[in-house]
């Protein structure tokens, strides 16, 4: 049926532009339909797979959504306790400086129950990546209110949406670790378009790249949907998105080769 | 004259019916089938052939499913 649209053949192996690496494991994802996880999950391999680094690469999965990410990367992987991956990387890289480590955390993971071990890691100025998925809520365990939940927005916990005055504020993480002098490279970035998925990966080069340098840490936060917890289709979310989340998280870099970039250049136009 | 011609196949079984390759493509060349998988997803499929070869649309899948092909064809 897709066939009878093609008028001149070019399926040949040579005429391939682009196809899953294999750096990811030939099995289906357990990520729901349109979760940005997916994306990432594909930018990170592609990226070990053109340093050609994913023999010497390990890496620290958290808990969350993204707890199976070992099932799915084909690389050396490691499962840390809730919140804990930022200190189990930081004992696997100082036992083996010359191996390429990283954490992947959600925001439940990295800005609640493992807030301490991820400002102390930044602050002590490790020399390992981290990447942080930011949607805003707790995907895995049903759409729970998060550290990183709006204000205003709604979630099984906060069904009215989330008042500041009585459940907090959301936490900037990213912003705060900003500031310490530990981290050498702090980004915020998305994958919901083909131009924010380009940018996500050259920001991960950079920061594989850095580590090479061993310069301290490099956070890469990547905002994006959980269309399942928001109670969205994917492509709603995507927008939702671009209209709630980014003006609160403001896409761009906030830290560049160990200097915060002003404020003003902050925000990414689009 | 030579031109640029590019192709997709969507390996359909995988595809779980997010449609977010849809916007992503900037010639309209995929939509979401009737039938379902098997998995019950509406699945994405090529239904017109002006693809450049571009790849936005793999790059935005989420389960990585979109194989894109780019050749130069030459045309009278
Ligand atoms: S490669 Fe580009 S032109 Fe072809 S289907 Fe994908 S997005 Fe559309
Ligand atoms: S983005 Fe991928 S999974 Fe989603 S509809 Fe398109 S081909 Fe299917």
């Amino acid at each position: 049926m897709e066939d009878q649209v093609t008028k001149i053949d070019i399926r040949k192996d040579e005429n391939i532009v682009y196809k899953r690496t294999d750096l990811l494991v030939d099995r289906p994802l357990s990520y729901c339909p349109g979760c940005g996880h997916g994306v990432v999950h594909r930018m990170l391999m592609e990226t070990l797979e053109e340093m050609d680094i994913q023999d010497k690469t390990i890496g620290v999965s958290p808990v969350g959504c993204s707890v199976l990410a070992y099932d799915f990367m084909n690389i050396d992987m490691l499962g840390a306790a809730h919140g804990r991956a930022p200190a189990l990387a930081t004992a696997i890289k100082r036992l083996w400086p010359e191996r390429f480590v990283f954490t992947y955390q959600g925001d439940g993971d990295l800005a609640a129950i493992g807030t301490a071990e991820t400002i102390h890691a930044c602050n002590r100025g490790e020399n390992f990546v981290i990447i942080f998925i930011n949607n805003g809520i707790y995907g895995m365990t049903g759409g729970q209110m998060a550290p990183t939940t709006l204000p205003g927005m709604r979630s099984s916990t906060s069904p009215y949406g989330r008042d500041v005055a009585t459940m907090g504020h959301p936490l900037k993480i990213t912003e705060l670790i900003a500031q310490l002098p530990g981290t050498y490279y702090v980004t915020r970035q998305a994958v919901h378009t083909p131009n924010h998925v380009r940018r996500t990966k050259k920001a991960l080069r950079k920061a594989f790249e850095n580590q090479k340098r061993n310069t301290g840490i490099s956070f890469i936060e990547v905002v994006s949907n959980c269309n399942s917890g928001w109670k969205m289709t994917p492509v709603q979310s995507n927008k939702w998105m671009e209209d709630n989340m980014f003006p609160f998280y403001p896409l761009g870099d906030i830290k560049v080769d160990g200097q915060l970039v002003p404020k003003k250049e902050t925000a990414e136009k689009e | 004259m030579a031109k640029i011609k590019g192709d997709i196949v969507i390996n359909v079984e995988r595809c779980k019916g997010c449609e977010v390759c849809i916007a992503a493509c900037p010639t309209s060349v995929i939509a979401m089938s009737k039938e379902v998988n098997g998995k019950g997803y509406h699945f994405a499929m090529k239904v017109n052939d002006t693809c450049t070869g571009c790849i936005n649309c793999a790059l935005v899948c989420p389960d990585g499913v979109i194989t894109v092909y780019r050749a130069k064809i030459t045309t009278e």
